[in-house]
């Protein structure tokens, strides 16, 4: 095994731990509050100025109708400028925390999903290879690719006021199907690989010709999806511009995870095999 | 000869797909609530009193109260539906009073007639088991004698039988109409009244109120208490601001990866950018027709099936170059190619309808919006690249192509 990959796998492992510990730092430090109240349920208050000044945004526990509209007249007293309600949110508790329960149970469902169709899938390659493995690497390279935009969007959501929304689940599963549909196919050439020149080079080797095959289709596949992305994240109103924030880190890291996380890990899992 | 007869289908088929996606008065887009601006309201019904009745039934039931009163309202286009076991979800798009909307969908008019209760019950009114449910309809209408204005109930065949009854034994004796708790009128009874017929008036009918009333009553009464457990509402500029920025950043991100996929891949790059249209074209047709309510998620989950409609081009694509460089003639690296890259579209593909498919199944709402889009996009995208794809690059396997390999 080339040591590239055990510097990059090493890295990888490092930066995965510093963006959960930012995230969980984050947390705690926000007490959870970088979450919109469609996960939390509270009251979310919009208004935007005559003037033409940024929108405020007023977030409270509860409020009653007629302290909103005490809200919105001293906003317009304050600011010299009417000011009207342009968004309102008031999400019972409930209803987030069952947000919150439901796109948790979505995820696991949709993992155990993907393992098990990869080893259906990929059963042609047990002779060299624990059909598992390949479920097991992709969702671990998956688990890194959601990580690491986490720790990022958490740094954004705290340090620039960004709210988590709903959509951000959305923008999660997309990583979630990016990734593995990046690791998917480098695994395919490997098992094409396999079948045509496994008995002539190592496991390894093999991985490595794959992943250099590939190597074209991916970088074009992510330019392709970046471009729009990126035209999202200039060009799109404000509401899915750190959607589109969170897709272009996830889609970067999903790439790089389908190289230097997901290879390396069946390269192990053989060597492993082999040594027993 | 087959696939020139494909070609040609597909063609027509997009043009004619294309001037559908035109038309705005056919199947019109139906835009959500983050783009239209508008209000979402859920409701969760109270079905601990339900008895024998069956949830679904009263949960049913709420949704065409519900669905009556907002339509009294006039909003167009509203969305009441059944979530769940116990939820109903109410959507208003471009409502100015949000609140109006609130308490003329809470309202529960619980019409009752009572009389004088006998023995120690009898300095109040006790209850008759005449009620709302009795009720037929309801109109406002104008007393002939006193000119005043009043509600005119039509009793069913079993509410009339038990007026007939209570107006029989009351002669003479006031019967009190209460709604809601609280006394309207209590007119003194002079025949026995046995038409099903009755009428409220009094002081605090007005016609406004009496029209009010009456739409009320003939809106129904609600078969279990709800309650209003989450509120969103976007004002709609904000709503108009958001699917113009949508819009031009979509319409950028197509032209730019067309021009990265002509710049990158040439001859084949273009015929991809003919199915991606192609692909665009049917997406939207189907969005009309289904119909799809486009929220800001949901373009998202469109432009990220884009995405992978581009990523199967590619696949196929790397893989003829592959070919081409083995030395394969055209012919050979044109069903190479899409032989060989067959698995792993398959299998990308798959992966993410399959995430698309968990989504819908197991979220609610925005997520849900966009597991949809997502889907139909993923769906669409394996027919564009298999099939659009490779009808438009068999036009150029050719073997005049054969001295022109660079274009490929």
């Amino acid at each position: 095994m080339k040591t590239i990959y055990k510097i990059f796998f090493a890295f990888s492992i490092l930066l995965t731990i510093v963006a959960l510990a930012v995230t969980v730092v984050i947390w705690r430090k926000s007490k959870g509050e970088i979450l919109s109240a469609d996960f939390r349920g509270g009251v979310l208050l919009e208004v935007s100025f005559a003037d033409g000044r940024p929108n405020s945004i007023i977030r409270e526990r509860e409020m009653s109708e007629t302290r909103k509209q005490e809200i919105i007249k001293d906003l317009s007293t304050q600011f010299n400028s009417v000011a009207t309600q342009v968004r309102f949110d008031d999400v019972g508790p409930t209803v987030g925390q069952e947000l919150k329960s439901k796109s948790v149970t979505a995820m696991i469902v949709l993992l155990i999903t993907i393992v098990v169709y990869l080893a259906i899938v990929f059963r042609s390659m047990k002779r060299v290879l624990s059909p598992w493995a390949l479920g097991i690497a992709a969702v671990l390279a998956l688990l890194h690719d959601l990580i690491i935009p986490m720790g990022v969007m958490s740094l954004v959501a705290y340090y620039y006021g960004v709210e988590i929304t709903a959509v951000f689940v959305a923008a999660a599963l997309t990583i979630l199907g990016y990734s593995v549909s990046d690791t998917v196919v480098v695994f395919d050439r490997v098992r094409e690989n396999v079948i045509r020149i496994g008995s002539k080079e190592s496991f390894p080797s093999i991985v490595h010709t794959s992943i250099m095959q590939t190597l074209t289709r991916s970088i074009n596949t992510s330019i392709t999806t970046l471009i729009a992305l990126v035209a999202i994240f200039f060009f799109g109103g404000e509401s899915i511009k750190y959607f589109a924030l969170a897709l272009i880190i996830g889609i970067i890291s999903g790439t790089y995870s389908s190289i230097f996380i997901a290879s390396p890990i069946i390269m192990f899992w053989h060597g492993r095999k082999l040594t027993k | 000869m087959r696939s020139k007869i494909l070609l040609v289908a597909i063609i027509l088929g997009a043009i004619g797909l294309g001037y559908f996606d035109y038309q705005k008065q056919i199947f019109p887009f139906r835009l959500g609530l983050d783009l239209l601006g508008g209000t979402h309201l859920v409701y969760q019904g109270d079905l601990s009193q339900i008895g024998d009745q069956s949830a679904t039934d009263a949960m049913e039931g709420v949704r065409d109260v519900i669905e009556r009163r907002v339509n009294l309202f006039g909003v167009s286009e509203p969305v009441v539906q059944v979530e769940g076991k116990d939820r109903v979800i109410v959507e208003l798009a471009g409502i100015s009073d949000v609140n109006q909307a609130i308490s003329l969908i809470g309202q529960t008019p619980f019409l009752e007639f009572r009389e004088i209760g006998s023995g120690i019950a009898s300095q109040s009114f006790v209850p008759t088991g005449l009620t709302g449910k009795h009720l037929k309809s309801s109109q406002i209408e104008f007393d002939q004698t006193t000119g005043r204005v009043a509600v005119a109930l039509n009793l069913n065949d079993e509410g009339a039988k038990l007026f007939g009854e209570i107006t029989k034994r009351n002669i003479g004796k006031p019967i009190a109409i209460y709604l809601d708790g609280e006394i309207i009128s209590a007119p003194i009874v002079e025949t026995e009244i046995t038409g099903g017929k009755a009428q409220i008036s009094g002081g605090g009918i007005t016609p406004a109120t009496a029209k009010d009333l009456a739409n009320r009553l003939n809106a129904g009464a609600l078969p279990v208490p709800i309650k209003l457990i989450s509120q969103q509402t976007i004002g709609a500029s904000l709503g108009k601001e958001s699917l113009d920025k949508s819009l031009k950043a979509g319409l950028y991100a197509l032209l730019a990866v067309a021009l990265f996929m002509i710049l990158f891949y040439r001859l084949p790059g273009f015929a991809s950018v003919i199915a991606l249209s192609i692909y665009v074209i049917i997406v939207l047709a189907i969005y009309k027709l289904i119909p799809v309510t486009l929220t800001l998620a949901g373009i998202a989950g469109f432009i990220l099936s884009l995405g992978i409609a581009v990523d199967a081009n590619v696949l196929i694509f790397a893989r003829l170059r592959e070919e081409l460089k083995a030395g394969r003639t055209l012919q050979q690296a044109v069903d190479e190619g899409f032989r060989r890259a067959w698995m792993s579209i398959r299998d990308s593909h798959v992966t993410t309808l399959l995430g698309a498919l968990v989504l819908y199944i197991f979220t609610t709402s925005i997520v849900k919006g966009f597991a949809l889009t997502l889907g139909i996009g993923v769906l669409m995208s394996l027919f564009s690249s298999i099939i659009v794809t490779r009808a438009f690059l068999n036009l150029a396997v050719k073997p005049i192509f054969e001295r022109f390999k660079w274009l490929f």
